[in-house]
């Protein structure tokens, strides 16, 4: 402190001390507790974390077809696996070139439909295998053009730069042939 | 950064390659301030935490706002509804504004009522109402931005007043709207520079500072420090003084936030903007009003100069005429506290400005409180309009020849050391001398 | 003489801030609304919840047919007590424009939570023909465009008048209201005696009706009223004492220059 008295007298300057303490704490509280709305409203509002759920019917989506829908600005595939797909997928369960091996149980526990997000792990991009008529990649799931990540039928990754298997999203089954994503 | 403690290899190695703690240490903690500056000085660092306040909320705030005429107004309406905390920052910033021109108008009428605008602080002074004018502009493209009534209507009654210029009006209106009324591309270039113009006040309140520092301050006295017996350090003891003033005046901006936040606003901007349909009333915020009174008073023309022409210039030269306030005061004394007629004419200053502000806000052709068929709020507005500009152009410069100042004081500390002014009369003819 | 001064310029400014509600009354001799009190006024005040879902009520059966509300999504419901199965349930009564179809045509589908209040008219055309061409403005924020909304605008919903006073003569298919500025109104009185059965039980007079239906338009335009209320108290006790601290550290460091 600048030009500090000549003769302060013991008890003044403790006083003063402990009084600066006090202030500059409350002063600091106040600040922070400033601070946090100023953080807090770049968190998304309240109207995008509305649409942080959605629900999606399903009951048009026949055995071998597949849908996409936009959830939180991602695409999600949903995908109404044949007989076939599924068996292939199970019998995966124990090939020697999973890189994140993961049973096709735990990511479909009701095994004819199989939710995930369709974006693949290694940049970003969405792969091509929704639509009857594009290519399925070697493995009979989603192949990803970008840098050739092939899918699964369960949608593990197989072969190709990608570290891991399509990301299935948090969703549970309502009634009435809908899903609830998020 | 005590005088005495051994200074920090840090701070000396920054300090050696840019000099900002010994800056921050002669500006602050060495820079001598008189010591008997009353609570009327605290304003201006008021004035400098709003600014800052006004940035930071403006800032968060245009992360949420979209600045299309379609979507304005809702966005405003989604920060307050859905953005966590929107409905706070969005209601200090609002507030803000008002909180701005209140402290800016203290700030301004302390220095007219103490001379701080007498020699050497002309310029210091001119910096000042350069900084009205950035932030009058600033404070009017803000409230266009919402898209509600006032803010279309008012945008489009102060650009219409462009028209009145001779020959180039309508080509420079027709310019500032991009369009042939105020659109969407006015409403765009005018989130733009309301963006902009606050940086420009932070950029003349610097060199408004730096001038102060070269003068140094005025204080209640008016007197020059005759040495270091009349003045302190700035820090600690103005720091605190502002930290403190700071406090009070958070506690009723919050009140106003929390508790009346839509006291200073107006209804009609909780209505969209309808090109189609005028308001009952135009009124813009609190502050304008004054001008608003002086604009309309204009109502005649004289000779070729139409009444719309008239009402300009005179909006204009009311601000105008602040910068050549040095030189219309032509007394020798600077502190109204020796100046007793001119202490009268200042009181009567500021009513005149409180009567005008009262007539800005209400019709032209309505009764005065109802009183008389004849007592228009626009004779009321013409008779202040008069006696604004009479007080600056007659009064002052008359004042200073004819007024009798009280004697003053040897110095700043000599009222203190001998308990009271009187002083002899040789101390009454040397007011402004240097220390 | 410092100290008249004072007082007389901050007597100045109060005068000229109280002033304020008369600057915007100016014109018409509409009698200014009674001031009422409710329960969200003062620096204590909060929104009664059951108030606020008859009010609701009242808006959904008797406004809502030409009053938009587009600013209120359903699931800000939540807030006056309803639960997710009532606010989809009300949702679902509206249907809203859709994604077209694969073969591009427009498809509507049943309106969510997520969405806002659908309007009663798809356009403000439609909105005036359905009115003869008055448009029935949109209530989201009611309250707060008018000075001293909430008592003005139960003022409106009660200030009808069955016959207009001595000379006055009302055009044909308006009505005379006391507070509507002008006196002509196109909206008929709204509000009927027991028009709405309050699932509360409550008696449902004019004046019931009113209050509830301006509790929940103030609701509607101010939702976090009672936050902003309750954290004002915090922060200004907190900065009241702050202030106190500030002032009493300031003294401490002055005590050597005084």
């Amino acid at each position: 402190m600048a030009n500090s008295t000549t003769a302060a007298d013991g008890d003044g300057e403790t006083r003063r001390d402990f009084l600066l303490l006090a202030t500059t704490a409350a002063a600091g509280f106040g600040v922070a507790a400033v601070a946090w709305p100023f953080i807090d409203q770049m968190n998304p509002a309240a109207d995008t974390l509305a649409l942080g759920s959605i629900k999606v019917d399903i009951s048009k989506v026949a055995v071998g077809q597949a849908i996409t829908i936009k959830w939180r600005g991602r695409p999600v595939f949903i995908r109404h696996r044949t007989a076939a797909e599924i068996a292939q997928a199970k019998k995966d369960d124990t090939a020697a070139d999973l890189k994140e091996p993961v049973p096709d149980a735990e990511r479909a526990p009701k095994p004819e439909w199989l939710v995930m997000e369709g974006v693949c792990t290694h940049l970003g991009c969405i792969p091509v295998g929704q639509r009857t008529g594009e290519k399925k990649g070697d493995y009979g799931g989603w192949f990803c053009p970008c840098h050739g990540s092939h899918y699964d039928t369960s949608g593990r990754i197989r072969k190709g730069p990608a570290p891991a298997n399509l990301l299935i999203p948090p969703y549970k089954f309502l009634e009435n042939n809908q899903i609830q994503i998020g | 950064m005590a005088s005495g403690k051994k200074p920090n290899r840090i701070v000396k190695w920054v300090d050696d390659r840019l000099p900002i703690f010994s800056f921050v240490e002669h500006h602050l903690a060495d820079y001598p301030t008189p010591k008997n500056l009353s609570y009327w000085w605290n304003f201006g660092s008021l004035a400098g935490i709003v600014l800052v306040v006004m940035i930071v909320t403006g800032i968060v705030l245009a992360m949420h706002y979209t600045p299309h005429t379609d979507m304005a107004f809702d966005s405003v309406e989604r920060i307050m509804r859905d953005v966590n905390y929107g409905w706070l920052l969005r209601y200090i910033h609002m507030n803000g504004g008002t909180m701005f021109f209140i402290v800016v108008y203290i700030h301004l009428f302390r220095g007219m009522y103490y001379g701080s605008y007498k020699t050497p602080r002309e310029l210091l002074w001119w910096l000042g109402v350069i900084i009205l004018l950035l932030m009058i502009m600033t404070a009017f493209l803000g409230y266009v931005l919402p898209w509600g009534q006032m803010s279309f209507w008012a945008a489009t009654v102060i650009t219409k007043l462009f028209t009145a210029i001779p020959l180039v009006g309508t080509a420079i209106t027709e310019w500032l709207w991009g369009g042939f009324a105020v659109g969407n591309p006015t409403l765009n270039r005018f989130f733009s520079l309301h963006y902009l113009m606050p940086f420009v006040i932070v950029g003349v309140v610097l060199a408004h500072i730096w001038a102060l520092h070269t003068s140094k301050s005025n204080n209640p006295l008016g007197i020059d420090p005759k040495g270091p017996q009349d003045t302190i350090p700035f820090h600690p003891y103005y720091t605190v003084k502002d930290n403190f003033g700071i406090g009070a005046f958070f506690v009723f901006f919050a009140a106003v936030v929390f508790f009346a936040p839509d006291f200073f606003g107006e209804p009609d901007n909780y209505i969209r903007a309808n090109p189609l349909a005028t308001p009952a009333h135009i009124v813009p915020e609190w502050y304008f009003l004054p001008y608003y009174a002086v604009l309309r008073a204009l109502d005649f023309d004289i000779w070729f100069l139409e009444a719309k022409l008239l009402g300009v210039i005179a909006l204009a030269a009311s601000i105008f005429v602040l910068f050549l306030l040095p030189w219309l005061d032509t007394s020798k004394v600077r502190s109204g506290r020796f100046r007793p007629i001119f202490k009268w004419f200042f009181w009567i200053f500021l009513l005149d400005c409180v009567i005008l502000g009262v007539v800005g806000g209400n019709a032209p052709d309505a009764q005065v409180f109802g009183w008389s068929k004849w007592l228009t709020y626009l004779k009321l507005g013409q008779a202040a309009t008069a006696y604004y500009f009479a007080h600056f152009l007659i009064i002052l410069p008359v004042l200073g020849f004819v007024e009798k100042p009280l004697p003053l004081p040897t110095s700043i500390s000599e009222p203190v050391l001998k308990g009271g002014g009187a002083a002899s009369a040789a101390a009454a003819a040397k007011p402004m001398e240097k220390a | 003489m410092r100290r008249l001064a004072v007082t007389l310029v901050v007597l100045a400014g109060l005068g000229a801030g109280g002033l304020a509600p008369v600057m915007v009354w100016a014109a018409g001799d509409e009698p200014h609304p009674p001031g009422r009190h409710w329960s969200f006024s003062g620096v204590f005040g909060t929104y009664d919840k059951p108030q606020l879902r008859r009010g609701l009520q009242v808006y959904r059966e008797v406004c809502a047919a030409c009053h938009s509300l587009r600013l209120v999504a359903y699931r800000n419901l939540a807030a006056i007590g309803l639960d997710v199965k009532a606010i989809e349930a009300i949702a679902a009564e509206k249907k809203l424009p859709g994604a077209p179809n694969d073969e591009g045509e427009a498809t509507t589908r049943k309106a969510l939570p997520s969405d806002k209040f659908v309007p009663p008219f798809a356009n403000e055309n439609a909105a005036r023909s359905a009115n003869n061409g008055a448009l029935p403005p949109d209530l989201s924020l009611m309250t707060k465009a008018r000075l001293r909304g909430p008592d003005y605008v139960y003022a409106l919903l009660t200030g009808y008048k069955e016959e207009p006073p001595e000379g006055v003569t009302v055009p044909e298919g308006m009505y005379f209201n006391t507070y509507f500025p002008g006196h002509n109104i196109a909206m008929a009185p709204p509000i009927s005696d027991e028009g709405v059965e309050f699932a509360d039980k409550t008696k449902a007079t004019v004046q019931q009706q009113a209050k509830d239906v301006v509790a929940f338009l103030q609701w509607a335009a101010d939702p976090y009223l009672e936050d902003r209320k309750r954290m004002g108290i915090k922060v200004v006790l907190f900065l009241i004492f702050l202030t106190g601290l500030l002032y009493a550290y300031k003294r401490k460091v002055w005590a050597k220059v005084h």
